[in-house]
């Protein structure tokens, strides 16, 4: 029992994909936690194009309406991002280790 | 001075719109009009935009404005055909047609930089003053429930439009 403990806390997570709704011109949830090499996946479900912009410039993901778009995250920290074309909608994605 | 007065007068008109519009509590086809109506202004404002910038914000603005808007009036055309309302022409948006036809003969006249900034103020002060109608007079007014939601997610779009316009008009 003890070995398969520190076996399972020795092996690394299994990365996530983690799916954020863009819809009525936001983000849901706008919050979100995550671990490095987890995918953040924007599925788009309102009529018009948004885009997820990350305020520190690393990534930009323009999504057409009914698309998806994601991310890989690739370091641990507090990312805001926003829409570019609709910049009331805002989001924070909270990355662990 | 030319640009308060470009941006001023775009206020006004709207102003008055909105007062109007406050005035005689406007009927569904008539809110669907007026709603249709101002999308369309900003479209052909924007076209006028792209035909004269140079400027990469202003440009890629006017690209976002022709195609939300593009978008919003083919969802508001969709609706009112399901819901079987006419839209119906009125005093406000008549006023609205008319002074946008006043802004576009200003902006006409200005080239570059001047044209980028009365641009992009008159933007600002549109979307300001149709944000306003919105919530002051038009969505309160909405009798069906599925085009007031639709005005309610208008509204949202439109206050991310003024938003980016006040970015856009900060950089000039």
């Amino acid at each position: 029992m003890g070995a398969v403990a520190l076996l399972l806390g020795a092996l690394p997570a299994a990365a996530e994909t983690i799916r954020v709704e863009m819809g009525d011109v936001g983000y849901k949830p706008a919050d979100i936690s995550a671990h490095v090499g987890d995918t953040v996946e924007w599925v788009n479900n309102d009529f018009l194009a948004h885009t997820a912009t990350a305020r520190n410039k690393e990534w930009d993901v323009m999504i057409q309406p009914k698309k998806t778009g994601r991310i890989t995250l690739k370091r641990a920290g507090t990312i805001d991002y926003f829409c570019r074309f609709h910049p009331n909608m805002t989001g924070r994605i909270s990355v662990a280790e | 001075m030319f640009l308060r007065i470009v941006a001023a007068s775009a206020a006004l008109v709207l102003g008055s719109a909105a007062a109007i519009a406050q005035g005689a509590k406007p009927t569904d086809p008539q809110i669907a009009h007026i709603a249709y109506t101002a999308g369309q202004i900003d479209i052909g404002t924007a076209k006028l935009a792209l035909q004269k910038s140079k400027n990469k914000d202003v440009r890629a603005f006017a690209q976002d404005m022709v195609r939300d808007h593009t978008a919003v009036n083919q969802k508001a055309l969709a609706l009112v055909k399901k819901l079987k309302v006419k839209p119906e022409d009125n005093p406000t948006s008549k006023s609205l047609s008319e002074q946008a036809k006043g802004t576009l003969a200003s902006l006409k006249k200005l080239n570059g930089a001047a044209f980028d900034k009365a641009y992009a103020d008159n933007e600002v002060e549109y979307h300001k003053t149709v944000n306003g109608a919105l919530e002051g007079s038009l969505i309160p007014a909405a009798s069906n429930p599925e085009l007031k939601e639709l005005l309610q997610t208008g509204l949202k779009i439109f206050q991310g439009h003024q938003q980016h316009a006040e970015q856009v008009a900060k950089s000039l």
